[in-house]
Formats: structure tokens, sequence, C-alpha cells
């Protein structure tokens, strides 16, 4: 089941467009990265998730159900741009942004507590928040965006501002609410944590949407069919045992050992290949090349880039 | 509904418990009662009398210059001329120098010479016995009846009453000066009201748009609430200073009146009657004619001509609808600006109406059912003030309704406009805005 259904958005600003018939899928428990670069939309579509703004056109449906007010207190959000009040203590103002997503006083005191002691900031209950150092405030806002135990997560840049130490608490934390049932929205640069973390995604450059689906299937479509052999032996006898199954690309030799990029021709497989370049060297190491999303990100934007420079010229 | 209790719970709560809110809320009073008791603590203090060698050569006026408890009159039998030279080797303050000749114009010849500079208040006491002996001897000296003269002037001093008299046969004293001050007053409190509480409202959505925290709250509310959770707070908290401002002026005023001013309220008829008798001094037709005690039943009638509850609840009323409307149109300057700097070009229109009802309120005083009077009383932007201004001279009914018709819907109106242009502003970083900008915000979508 989809937690989060957004259909055929649509969002104009005075001179720009900043989501073009983008339509989403969230499954529910699962983590889900959304991606683009800066400027790509990914805000506005959060905002209008989070009913801070609203489509010009398009649905958005939250299990099932159109988007309500009622929503919001099944929704957690952590902005990229984070800020407290700066003169307000630290669980007087925590106390206040739960209440505000409609937790009872006494429970968001008793769960506040749990929750300061887990992360080993107690003791600044009553501190202003200004006294606080920046990792300590950002504590308190992770902590305010996941004390009323929402639904769906919306995580804006979640690991900027952290330390590695914190920033692998927090990254804990977010397997962790996974595994108690939540689901996760979440909107970073940060390619490694998406493979790390993410079961689907989905990439909007320039106010669309240009890619989705899952994380595998994802690798899986956009894999080169190229593989990579570490072998030691002739040269020339590999080069010529490859047959029509593949064709060198990029190779280094370090001293006896020859490291060797293959491009497979189409229809050929990996074991047709193996097995032709078994009798002739000694293998050390044979694998496919898989991109990371890293390279899937920047090969994705670039292309949408190239096409749509020239749609820009006559907005 | 339960979420704007929320907001205007924080905002209040936050206000209140400013070091600076606590600060200015007893400094206030103090500073209030001191002006009102430190003058008269003061005069208090004077004890030391001031003492005047009256070098008299005319003899009309030995041994007769009333005495005051702040200055005392010596009549040493010696020259002017040897007083003069003698001057600092005596403990005298001042010569009073009485010329012969004073009865046949020789009194612009009386000097006081003085070493030390007697109080205002005894040199207006010397001139005003003075002056009043040498009319009374000049009469004298012409047979003419000193009583038949106080009698005569006793029955044709007068103020003129005015009574307005409406169709139901009603008939009203009234007193201009007393309608002039109360609308002026009230007035003055509502500019200062909403341009102090009005700023605060702008800061406050300032700091809320500067350190982000807008974005967290919104995901919880909407726009329209967390603004008017902000502007009803801070009227919340503007109405406590009022309160606790008045409750404990009064307070310490009774307080200190009671522990130390035992004995002021005497001195201070005393020295009222004094100035309305240095007032009459340059009038002699209404010498010696004061009616103190009538004074304050005179102002408790003046009052009673008035119909104070339908001015109070008037003044409420304009007081905060004028309030909130203004601050709506405050908010939304500090949606629409990143910084203190850049509130200049859009506070300018929000003050002009506020500066120019209290300018022309002199002009609305003069003539409070003019033309111009009646339009920027019927006007929302200028309505409270001027409105209240006219308040106390009578305004018929049906212009007061109308006009708190249309302010009722200048306030819906900016407030509409306001959140409009809130509501995109809020989320708008780093750019500066200008008023084409504005305009295009009021026709986005939410």
């Amino acid at each position: 089941m989809n937690i989060l259904s957004a259909k055929n958005i649509v969002k104009r600003y005075a001179s720009h467009t900043a989501l073009d018939d983008v339509s989403l899928d969230i499954p529910a428990q699962s983590i889900f990265g959304l991606l683009g670069p800066n400027g790509a939309g990914k805000t506005s579509l959060i905002r209008i998730i989070n009913q801070i703004t609203g489509p010009d056109s398009g649905e958005v449906f939250f299990e099932n159900e159109k988007l309500a007010q009622k929503h919001i207190e099944q929704i957690g959000y952590l902005p990229e741009e984070r800020g407290l009040y700066k003169k307000m203590e630290v669980g007087e103002q925590a106390l206040y942004l739960a209440q505000l997503k409609g937790m009872k006083k006494a429970e968001a005191k008793k769960k506040l507590k749990y929750w300061f002691e887990k992360f080993e900031i107690d003791a600044w209950w009553n501190k202003k928040v200004e006294e606080l150092s920046k990792g300590m405030q950002q504590k308190v806002q992770f902590i305010v965006t996941v004390l009323h135990e929402p639904k769906l997560l919306i995580l804006d840049e979640p690991f900027s501002g952290f330390d590695p130490i914190n920033a692998n608490l927090i990254k804990n934390e977010i397997l962790d609410l996974k595994k108690k049932g939540s689901t996760i929205l979440f909107s970073t640069h940060n390619m490694g944590s998406v493979e790390e973390l993410c079961d689907n995604i989905a990439l909007i450059n320039r106010s669309k949407k240009i890619v989705d689906g899952s994380v595998k299937d994802i690798r899986k479509e956009n894999k080169s069919n190229i593989i990579e052999i570490e072998f030691s032996g002739n040269m020339m006898g590999f080069t010529n045992s490859l047959w029509t199954f593949g064709k060198l690309g990029e190779h280094s030799i370090d001293g006896d050992v020859t490291k060797a990029q293959i491009q497979l021709t189409p229809g050929s497989t990996s074991n047709q290949l193996l097995s032709s370049v078994l009798p002739v060297v000694e293998i050390h190491s044979f694998k496919e090349v898989v991109p990371s999303m890293n390279d899937i990100f920047i090969k994705k934007v670039s292309e949408g880039n190239a096409v749509g420079t020239q749609s820009n010229f006559t907005e | 509904m339960n979420k704007i209790l929320l907001i205007i719970k924080r905002e209040y709560l936050s206000r209140v418990k400013k070091k600076s809110f606590i600060l200015m809320t007893i400094l206030g009073p103090i500073l209030m009662v001191g002006i009102m008791v430190v003058p008269i603590w003061l005069s208090m203090q004077k004890t030391e009398k001031q003492k005047v060698e009256v070098i008299d050569e005319s003899y009309l006026f030995t041994d007769l210059i009333p005495e005051k408890d702040i200055v005392h009159f010596d009549y040493p039998p010696t020259t002017f001329q040897k007083a003069y030279d003698g001057f600092f080797d005596t403990d005298y303050d001042a010569i009073l120098w009485i010329p012969k000749n004073v009865l046949n114009g020789g009194q612009k010849g009386i000097n006081l010479y003085y070493k030390k500079q007697l109080s205002n208040s005894a040199q207006q006491h010397i001139q005003y016995s003075i002056s009043k002996m040498l009319y009374e001897v000049m009469l004298a000296k012409n047979n003419v009846n000193l009583n038949l003269i106080k009698d005569a002037k006793d029955k044709s001093t007068f103020s003129m009453l005015t009574t307005q008299v409406d169709e139901s046969g009603k008939k009203k004293n009234t007193n201009t000066d007393l309608y002039m001050a109360i609308g002026f007053v009230s007035a003055i409190m509502i500019y200062f009201f909403i341009f102090m509480y009005g700023v605060q409202v702008m800061r406050g959505v300032m700091e809320e748009k500067t350190s982000r925290i807008v974005e967290v709250i919104l995901s919880s509310v909407k726009p329209f609430q967390l603004m008017m959770g902000k502007i009803v707070g801070v009227a919340l908290v503007g109405l406590t200073q009022f309160l606790l401002w008045v409750i404990l002026s009064t307070t310490l005023y009774s307080f200190v009146a009671a522990t130390f001013l035992k004995d002021v309220e005497m001195k201070q008829i005393q020295a009222k009657e004094e100035v309305i008798k240095i007032g009459e001094n340059l009038d002699f037709d209404k010498m010696g004619k004061i009616e103190q005690p009538s004074e304050a039943v005179q102002f408790l009638n003046d009052l009673k001509s008035l119909d104070v509850s339908k001015i109070v609840l008037c003044f409420i009323f304009y007081f905060l609808v004028g309030y909130l409307m203004y601050s709506a149109l405050f908010a939304a300057v500090g949606a629409a600006v990143d910084s203190d700097a850049d509130t200049n070009q859009f506070m300018l229109p929000i003050t002009i109406p506020l500066i120019f009802s209290i300018a022309i309120a002199q002009v609305v005083m003069q003539d409070p059912n003019g033309s111009l009077a009646v339009w920027f009383s019927m006007i929302p932007l200028t309505s409270p003030i001027v409105m209240m201004v006219r308040m106390p001279f009578d305004v018929p009914n049906w212009q007061i309704g109308l006009s708190m018709l249309f302010l009722v819907l200048g306030f819906f109106l900016t407030t509409w406009l306001a959140g409009k242009i809130y509501r995109t502003g809020i989320l708008m970083y780093g750019k500066k805005v200008s008023w084409k900008e504005l305009g295009k915000w009021l026709f986005y979508r939410g």
C-alpha cells in the first residue's frame, strides 16, 4: 500500500514553474529518497505534502484519502533550513511544537524526557536555545520532528550539520523508525546515504520527475554491461580469447597482474565471457561494474539539462 | 482553533516573561508617580524662608505686605543707599525698593535687588500684593467705597455657561476644554498602542522568518492562524501592560501620598490658588474672585454632561479594531522583508495615515463636525484616531455606526490582503521585494 501518492502535481510561481506534472508513489514502511539538484522543485513538493502551500493542479492522497488538514498530525517534517526560537527555553519550545502537532501536554512531556535522555541532552531542558551548540539544536529539532510518532517522516537533508558520530546516531534512529512502521521521505544530495538507506527514489530535475523506482531496479536498468577482470597471464592471449563476447576497454598492468574492463557485446552474457577467458589466463577477480547512484544522478541530470536547455529559451 | 490558542499563549507568555517587559511594567508607574510627586516633594523640602529687606520710602506698605511661608519681610528704618551699601553684610536675600512717588506713577520704579534669586512664586507674591494694595489705596484716597467696588465686581463677574439643547428638549451643560482633553488623550493613546505593539508584531514575524522556525510551524498550522495568533497575543500583552500600569500607578501614588505627602494636598490647593491669583493678577476686574471649591464640583458636572459609558465603549472598540487592522499590515511587512533595513519602504505607507490623523487632530477639535472631521472619521485607516477626537462632541449615532462598520470592513480587507502577502512572504528568502512583487503575491493560490 502507498502511504502517499501525488498525482500530476503542478505548481507555478509568477516567473517559473516549480513542479511540472510530477507524480509520486511512496510505499508504506519504506525509505523513499527524493533526489535532485538545487532548485529542481524538491522543496516545493515537500511543502505541498506538508500543506504549507497548495498545488495549482493535481492531487495528493494520504493513505488513499485526499490530503487534508487532519493528516498534519500524521506527518513529521524536518526542513533543510532549521531554526528554533532562540530566546525560548529548550524544553518549553519542544513542548510547544509537540502540542502544535496535536499532542497532549503530559504525553509530550513523557516522550520528550525519553528522547532527551536517549540523545543525552536532558541537562539542557531549561537552557535557552541560543546557548546550545548547533549540533545540539539539530538534535532537539530531530526529536521534535519524530516525537508524535508520525506515519510519514519528511526529512530534508537530515545529516547536514551533524558530525559523523551524531550522523550515525540519526541514521540508526531513521532505520529504527522504519522498523517500527514509519515511512521516511528523505531529500538529500548525499548519494552515499541514498544507496545505504533508500528503498525507492525519485529524481527530479528542472521541475520534472525524470527517474523513479526502487534503488535496485534503477541500478540494474542503468548498468553498463562492463566487466572488470583482474588476471595474470598473457595479454595477447587474453585479448584473442574475448572472441565476440566483449571488447577490451581501459586496462592497466601492475607487475604481472592486469586489470581490464570489458564491454560486453549486446547479447553476450558474463558467463560466456568468463568461460572463454578461463582457459587462457589465471583469474584473480571477476565482477560486474555497477554504476553508483552518484553516477546515475549526474548522468541523468546532465542528459536532462542537454535536452532542457532549448526549451528553456522559450520561457 | 485550539492551535490558535496555543500560539496566542506562547506569544503572550514569551513576551510577558521577558525582562524588558517586567522592567517596563515596574519602571513605568515609578516614572509616572515620580513625575507627579517629585516636584511637590521638592517644593516641600524648601522650608528655608527667603528674607527681603523692604525700603519703603512711601510708607504706604510698611509692615503691611502679607507674610508667606516662603518669604519674610523686614522693614528696617534705614535709607536705600545705606541698605544697598551694606547689602552683603546682611543675610537678606533681596532688597525691595519702593519709591516715594509710588502713587503718582512711581510704581514703575519699584525694584527688587537680589543677591540670591527669589523663587518665582515669592516674586509673584510681592508683585501681586503691592499691586493690590496700591489699587485699594488709590481708590480709598478718592473716597471710593471699597466694599461697593468689591460688591459690584462680585456681581458682574461670571464665566459663561454653554448649554446644548437636543430635539427632545433635554438640556446639557458643556465644557469644551474638557472635551478636547478627553478626545485628544484617548486619540494619543490609540496612536501609541498601535505603533508600539504593531511594531512588536512586525518584529515577531521577522524573528520567525529569519530564524526559519516558521517552516516547522507552518507544517502544523495554517499561516493565517500563526499570523492571527501573534496579533492577538501581542494585543493581550499590550492590554496587560496598560492595565498593570493603571493599577500600579494608582496604588503607588496613594501609597506615596499617604506616607510622604500627608500635608501636600493642602499645599497643592494653596499652590493652585496662587496660580489662579497670578493669572488674574493681570486682570484687575477679576481680582479677588476665586471659586476654589466649586471647581471640582463643576468638573464632575461637566463629566456628567458626557455620555461616559458610550465614550469608553467606543474607545475600546476603536482601540482594539484599529490595532487589529494595523497590526495585520505590520505583520505583512514583517513577512515581506528579510532584514530591519528593508522595512522602511513598506512602513511608510502604514505610518503616514497614523501620523496624519494625529496632525489633523487640532483642526478636528476646533471644528468637530466639519467636513474634514467627518470624512476622516469614516475612512478606516484614520477613523480610530479622528473619531476618538470627535467623540466627546456629541457625534450623531449614525456616523459612529457607519464609521464602525467601515472600520470592521477595513479590518477584514486589510487582514485578507495582509494574510496573502504574509503567506507568500514568510517562506520567501533572499529576495529583495518590490511593490510590484507584493502585488503579484496577492494572486498566488494557497
